[in-house]
């Protein structure tokens, strides 16, 4: 038995059945993200006031790399530029310089996830202090005598932990201000960047940049890592089609030629929903 | 098997039948990639779910009329598997909100679904657009075991720490969130995950169903030669498509919230038993109500869609005419699929999200109360001057019609908000969408099963047994569901676990009247026993099909041999001709199947 219309086009409609099946799933998947774009909007608008170092219309400002986010922009919209070409050799014919644009693409995927990851664990080390006194700080910690660990999860600390291990003083040290930052407690922090050190008792929070410190440190997790899990899957498949998964070019080329094109769709769909999601976390 | 007329001696041509070695069991009903087998895995453990989701409701029934009472039968089998929540037998507070959670999401994403799309959709889609297999089988596959591991999951919830998930089939937060704060492997976790199984299945499903009807329609099929039921099929796998997402995005915010203590859906200042909850505060609760219904209305038309093909379907071949505005009825389909993504919050509006939100809202659900009732009025004229056959399944199809009415007239009032904020959260809402479920989209299904046994076995359902399953089941449904109407108008609000006697006492005719519903839902457990003898004696005891056309249809399905082998059909079909050309004036019989020349 034979489905009909798996690679060649179906006259009337001009599609094949996975081209047809992959712009259906993309449809799905622009449900998924919008809604959680909307959430995010939701979230937004109806925040109530906060204090935060740098705070714009009720919600926390700069707390994230942009000159990073620029370059992993770069990096992702450059990977799509790569599948194109990968696919367009294809059509041409030519499997040698397909297989390395194919490398180029996994390249930039691997590389935006790398990038990604340091991103994270930035977040996970750097805290926000809260003082009795008022005052609101972020910065990096150090208790007992030690900065919390890269990608170390269980070491990440707040004010239960600190009680709980009869932690009586954290060394913290303070971002310096920025320079165009006009609020006035971010100039009382000190310029001096140096570890201070400060009583438990002193302190009536501190919370690392995770997704329970606040909702714009949640939603930016959830949506960036839904988007990682994205970049990881498409890259797996890729890996395949580059590798293993190219042996269907010597048997079937049109239909490994359309496998690409279905994956550089995907691939396009995932590059679209990090466009909108850099500006909309990292700039606005 | 096939006589006379079969057609399954001729599998010479190309396309179709398949030749190669028998394959082994777990090949052949497990890791099966043909459409019917996945069709008949769907059909069953939605069966077995629709069982389960039953019974867990008659426990909460006999809760209802006797509260704190042992429960006859299972109340020991209850104690001994759940301990303490059952404590002699009896029902407590905690295991009648997991019931009732529970008893909610198994008949709606485990069983109603599963067996309207998953199981109907796959085994006569294909066949009724005259396809050879679906568009991709392996996903079909993947999506029937996301399916089967999702409901795995949800069965397993009942036995972890702390009972299943059991704040509403509509899992609202904050409630979901702080119900079990703080322990992380609970039984609203497995939810969650649950959910996402499901989503993932119908996900793949959606994709495949339309794909197929897109790209694998046989020659001629244009889009108005397509069954009724093809269409209602290609507009449900739009909804699943595009609503079932932003409950995935909630499903995975909500999992945030109770794993990692967010704050996506607990506002500032959330106090739990006297204490501050430890979060960070600022997220806003009706997010998730908004993202949950904008599934959740969309669901309601994936669970009634279908079971409108299949009773246009009987009711086309019963009458033996064709379907009275059978392209109005197009249109109107797909006029509530469209108008059905806009039409969520109307079950929002005792939440204060403001007056003018509450009136767009309610002007929607009045204009898509008008496609629906396009759709039931055709059917109703297709009746006029048909010399009906009353045979099981089309009287499934015909009291569809009336209890679909009643469950649809019944929803105006909730649909407008001054009415709705009497009505709401009353047990009038719980008599509403039960007789469009219940007795309307079940009743729908089961013209289903017993029209469509036929080609699935070659032998007929028992007509005497299915006669008295029909009967007992319309009495039993409208001796259940017609007095919670009057309860709800007396004021009687839903979800209390004894009943309303604590809370209510001013009322005993609504609170007696818990007595009598429960004696007719035994009635109607009753009921279903003649199906399930007939369902599985005739597969192998009922009377053999005459031909591969027993009903004297005119669509493909009917076209294949009996059972359709791997392939479906023997030659190539090609389509000539409209789907319901019954009764044509000049033709030799009244029936002109859609493969006919001339």
């Amino acid at each position: 038995m034979e489905i009909p219309y798996t690679y060649k086009a179906r006259p009337d409609t001009g599609l094949y059945n996975a081209k047809v099946g992959i712009w259906l799933f993309l449809a799905s998947e622009i449900m998924l993200f919008g809604a959680l774009f909307s959430s995010y909007i939701l979230l937004r608008v109806q925040a109530p006031d906060g204090v935060w170092p740098e705070m714009r219309l009720g919600w926390p400002h700069g707390l994230l790399n942009i000159p990073i986010g620029t370059f992993n922009t770069v990096v992702l919209i450059s990977s799509s530029v790569t599948v194109v070409m990968a696919w367009a050799s294809l059509k041409m014919g030519k499997i040698a310089a397909f297989r390395r644009y194919m490398i180029l693409t996994l390249m930039c995927a691997f590389g935006f996830l790398g990038v990604k990851s340091y991103e994270y664990n930035e977040k996970f080390t750097h805290y926000e202090l809260r003082l009795k006194n008022g005052e609101v700080h972020t910065g990096h910690l150090e208790v007992n005598g030690k900065h919390p660990g890269f990608w170390s999860f269980a070491d990440i600390w707040n004010l239960d932990r600190l009680t709980k291990e009869k932690v009586a003083e954290v060394q913290f040290t303070a971002d310096p201000p920025k320079p165009k930052a006009g609020e006035a407690h971010a100039a009382e922090a000190g310029h001096e960047h140096v570890a201070k050190a400060i009583k438990r008792d002193e302190i009536s929070r501190l919370e690392a940049f995770i997704p329970r410190n606040h909702n714009f440190f949640a939603i930016y997790f959830t949506i960036t890592a839904l988007h990682g899990l994205h970049v990881f899957v498409g890259a797996l498949v890729m890996a395949y089609f580059a590798f293993p998964g190219s042996r269907m070019w010597r048997t079937n080329p049109e239909q490994f030629t359309n496998r690409i094109e279905v994956v550089g769709l995907f691939w396009h769909f995932v590059d679209l929903v990090w466009i909108f999601l850099f500006p909309v976390v990292y700039l606005l | 098997m096939s006589t006379a007329t079969s057609t399954q001696q001729a599998p010479a041509h190309g396309h179709g039948v398949e030749h190669h070695h028998e394959p082994g069991f777990w090949q052949k009903y497990v890791f099966s990639t043909d459409h019917k087998i996945i069709g008949i895995q769907y059909g069953l453990s939605a069966l077995v779910f629709l069982m389960f989701g039953f019974l867990l409701m008659m426990c909460m029934r006999f809760q209802l009329a006797y509260p704190g009472q042992k429960i006859p039968v299972f109340g020991s089998l209850l104690e001994a598997m759940l301990g303490d929540a059952a404590k002699g037998g009896a029902m407590s507070a905690d295991l009648y909100n997991s019931f009732g959670a529970m008893h909610g999401t198994i008949m709606v994403f485990l069983a109603i679904v599963p067996l309207a799309f998953g199981a109907f959709g796959n085994y006569v889609t294909p066949l009724q657009i005259g396809a050879p297999d679906m568009a991709f089988p392996r996903l079909n596959m993947a999506s029937y075991h996301a399916y089967f591991l999702g409901g795995a999951l949800m069965v397993a919830s009942f036995f972890v720490p702390g009972g299943s998930a059991k704040s509403g089939w509509t899992s609202y937060s904050p409630l979901a969130t702080v119900a079990e704060f703080g322990k992380p492997f609970n039984g609203q976790t497995l939810w969650l995950i649950g959910m996402v199984m499901l989503i993932t299945s119908s996900l793949l499903g959606a994709v495949n169903f339309i794909t197929t009807i897109i790209q694998l329609r046989a020659k001629g099929m244009t889009w108005m030669r397509l069954p009724f039921f093809v269409w209602a099929q290609f507009v449900t796998g739009f909804l699943l498509l595009l609503a079932f997402p932003p409950l995935e995005a909630a499903g995975v915010l909500q999992l945030m919230d109770n794993l990692f203590h967010t704050s996506f859906f607990l506002p500032t200042g959330l106090v739990v038993g006297g204490d501050q909850l430890p979060v960070a505060g600022g997220g806003s609760p009706l997010l998730w109500q908004h993202l949950f219904w904008f599934l959740g209305h969309p669901e309601v038309y994936v669970l009634i869609l279908p079971a409108m093909g299949i009773v246009s379907e009987v009711i086309a071949n019963n009458t033996r005419k064709p379907l009275w505005g059978y392209k109005s009825m197009v249109y109107a389909v797909m006029s509530i699929g469209f108008l059905s993504f806009i039409v969520w919050a109307h079950h929002m509006y005792l939440t204060g999200m403001g007056t003018k939100v509450s009136t767009f809202f309610q002007t929607t659900t009045m204009m898509i109360s008008i496609p629906s009732v396009m759709i039931l009025t055709a059917l109703f004229i297709s009746l006029w001057g048909g010399s009906i056959r009353f045979n099981t399944p089309m009287l499934f199809a015909l009291s569809f019609l009336p209890m679909f009415g009643i469950g649809g007239l019944t929803g105006l009032p909730l649909g407008f908000n001054a009415s709705d904020i009497y009505l709401h959260d009353s047990y009038y809402v719980i008599g509403h969408f039960h007789y469009v479920v219940a007795p309307g989209t079940i009743f729908g299904l089961m013209a289903g099963i017993y029209f469509w046994f036929p080609k699935m076995t070659g032998r007929y359902m028992n007509e005497t047994l299915g006669k008295i399953h029909f009967w007992f089941s319309l009495l039993g449904m409208n001796l259940v569901f017609a007095p919670m109407f009057i309860q709800g108008l007396k004021g009687m609000s839903r979800r209390m676990a004894d009943g309303g006697t604590t809370y209510f006492g001013a009322d005993d005719i609504a609170i007696k009247l818990n007595t009598s519903i429960t004696h007719a839902a035994v009635l109607l457990g009753l009921a279903q026993l003649p199906f399930i003898v007939n369902l599985f004696l005739s597969i192998r005891n009922g009377r053999k099909v005459e031909s591969d056309n027993p009903w004297q249809a005119t669509t493909l399905d009917w076209a294949t041999p009996t059972p359709p082998p791997h392939g479906n059909f023997a030659t190539e079909p090609i389509v000539y001709r409209g789907p319901y050309e019954y009764s044509s004036p000049g033709a030799a019989r009244d029936f002109t199947p859609q493969g006919q020349k001339v």
